[in-house]
């Protein structure tokens, strides 16, 4: 479901001199349905910079992505669109919404841009959050003031809200008490128990071990320093 | 059919520029703008004073005249048709929205009369269901019914704009030009109309072009985003990709300006 091949990837700092920096160069992996890959190697070994490449929110230098039928390294920004809408899950350490917009709007809202249903969309919404834990007093309330990691549980039940048969997850389990990692870890196993294949970052040790299937380090695609 | 199944259908842009460039005298308006929109798609420009982002927007909606380049709508050459066909189209088709509800607006007019008045100008006549498609579109954008008899100019900053939003909507445009629509707004209020406009495009499928200085509104809004210089397109892609992986030096400075809060 996810192929990446011969993926390369730097920096230019146009404001720095024009400084060109090389971080990643080579990287190849793939991800079947059903899998769950975690990315492993130390801070700033280039973890979300691959995650954020399979995403489309960093360009590639080079080689390629594939994710179902497209390649997000040359795909047009309609294309990547489409994908993120149907395809590709994104659970990020960071919520991004409109202030002010209800939670269970924020979590029903990939669904309505979907064409979905929008009394339908709200009570997948509700069926999630309430899985979670999120109280129901909160949800008529903007996500934006809650606790990290309450908001962090908005953030995955809008990644899991629609099933999407590919997802990203960026540390989904840190902050969370035992009880809410063990909804989370749940969700995972039925998401690839219904086949999505999942690349993630997993901080936690023992989630890393229980949900992955295989680990791939980042550091073995580190540029070489020319000699 | 569902909307989303139709946008996936529709595979032509709504709208293709070419080569769009307009001069005064010897300095650069705009130069060489090239792009395609399509359905439902919201297309963010962003630059500083006096990039050219303004100037652009005007010459594509036809309140100025470009010098050269071409600008495709549904098919039909819009520079090329008759003065009265272009008109005919920013009536129905298109609608803009300015950045001070004032030019967009008749202050002297009631809310419902602003509204029911951009439904006349398209044919319609019976009273009764003008006003009731008035009302219907104050309360979409959140205008309290009772309110409906009061003119504009007893309304608060961010009430005008939902107003104009109405005005500009009811005849059920395709594509929305909007110039900083959020500019001389309280942030709070910027949040709802951003909400608004949100639920807006996705529930109608609108296309808009949408220019304005505040990259968090383009963050929120825009699917794509186009960054202008001296006239100039310098970079454009994904919203969140080229603010987060600026390819320009002119791009990179912009992004790296912004103050966080």
């Amino acid at each position: 479901m996810i192929r990446i091949e011969n993926l390369s990837k730097s920096f230019t700092l146009h404001n720095q001199g024009g400084a060109v920096i090389p971080v990643m160069a080579g990287a190849a992996l793939t991800v079947g349905p059903g899998e769950c890959v975690g990315l492993t190697g130390p801070s700033g070994a280039g973890k979300s910079t691959l995650m954020r490449m399979v995403h489309g929110n960093y360009l590639a230098a080079g080689g390629s992505i594939r994710v179902g039928e497209l390649d997000v390294a040359t795909a047009e920004p309609r294309q990547i669109i489409a994908l993120r809408r149907q395809v590709l899950g994104h659970v990020s350490q960071f919520l991004r919404v409109v202030p002010r917009v209800p939670t269970l709007e924020v979590v029903a809202e990939p669904l309505l841009a979907l064409g979905t249903d929008a009394e339908e969309a709200r009570e997948r919404a509700a069926a999630l959050l309430r899985r979670l834990n999120i109280p129901e007093r909160l949800w008529p309330l903007s996500p934006t003031t809650f606790s990290g990691g309450e908001q962090q549980r908005v953030n995955i039940a809008r990644g899991f809200v629609h099933a999407y048969p590919a997802l990203l997850l960026d540390e989904p389990t840190a902050s969370l008490d035992a009880a809410n990692r063990e909804v989370v870890l749940n969700l995972i196993e039925e998401a690839k128990a219904r086949g999505a294949a999942i690349l993630g970052i997993f901080h936690d040790e023992a989630a890393r071990a229980r949900v992955c299937d295989r680990l791939v380090d980042v550091t073995g695609f580190t540029p070489k320093a020319a000699a | 059919m569902t909307l989303m199944e139709r946008m996936a259908m529709t595979d032509q842009p709504l709208l293709r520029v070419e080569g769009l460039t307009k001069r005064y005298g010897q300095r650069i308006g705009c130069a060489e703008v090239s792009f395609d929109l399509y359905p439902g798609e919201v297309l963010g420009i962003v630059g500083e004073s006096g990039s050219g982002k303004s100037t652009l927007l005007s010459c594509l909606a036809g309140h100025q005249r470009a010098d050269l380049g071409r600008i495709v709508y549904d098919g039909r050459d819009v520079l090329a048709m008759p003065e009265t066909e272009r008109r005919r189209l920013s009536r129905t088709d298109w609608a803009y929205v300015h950045q001070n509800p004032r030019d967009g607006l008749r202050m002297g007019v009631s809310a419902g009369g602003n509204v029911g008045e951009r439904l006349m100008a398209v044919g319609a006549r019976h009273y009764g269901e003008i006003r009731g498609k008035a009302a219907d579109w104050l309360a979409r954008v959140e205008i309290a019914a009772d309110r409906i008899d009061d003119r504009p100019s007893a309304f608060s900053g961010g009430m005008q704009q939902r107003l104009q939003i109405a005005r500009n909507l009811v005849t059920g445009p395709r594509l929305v030009f909007m110039d900083e629509p959020t500019g001389g707004l309280d942030v709070s209020v910027q949040a709802r109309l951003l909400d608004l406009l949100r639920g807006l495009v996705r529930d109608l499928g609108l296309s808009v072009i949408i220019v304005t200085h505040d990259l968090a509104v383009v963050r929120l809004l825009a699917h794509r985003l186009m960054v202008m210089k001296s006239g100039r397109v310098v970079e454009q892609g994904l919203t969140d990709q080229v603010l987060d992986d600026p390819q320009h030096a002119y791009t990179q400075l912009l992004v790296s300006s912004v103050l966080q809060v």
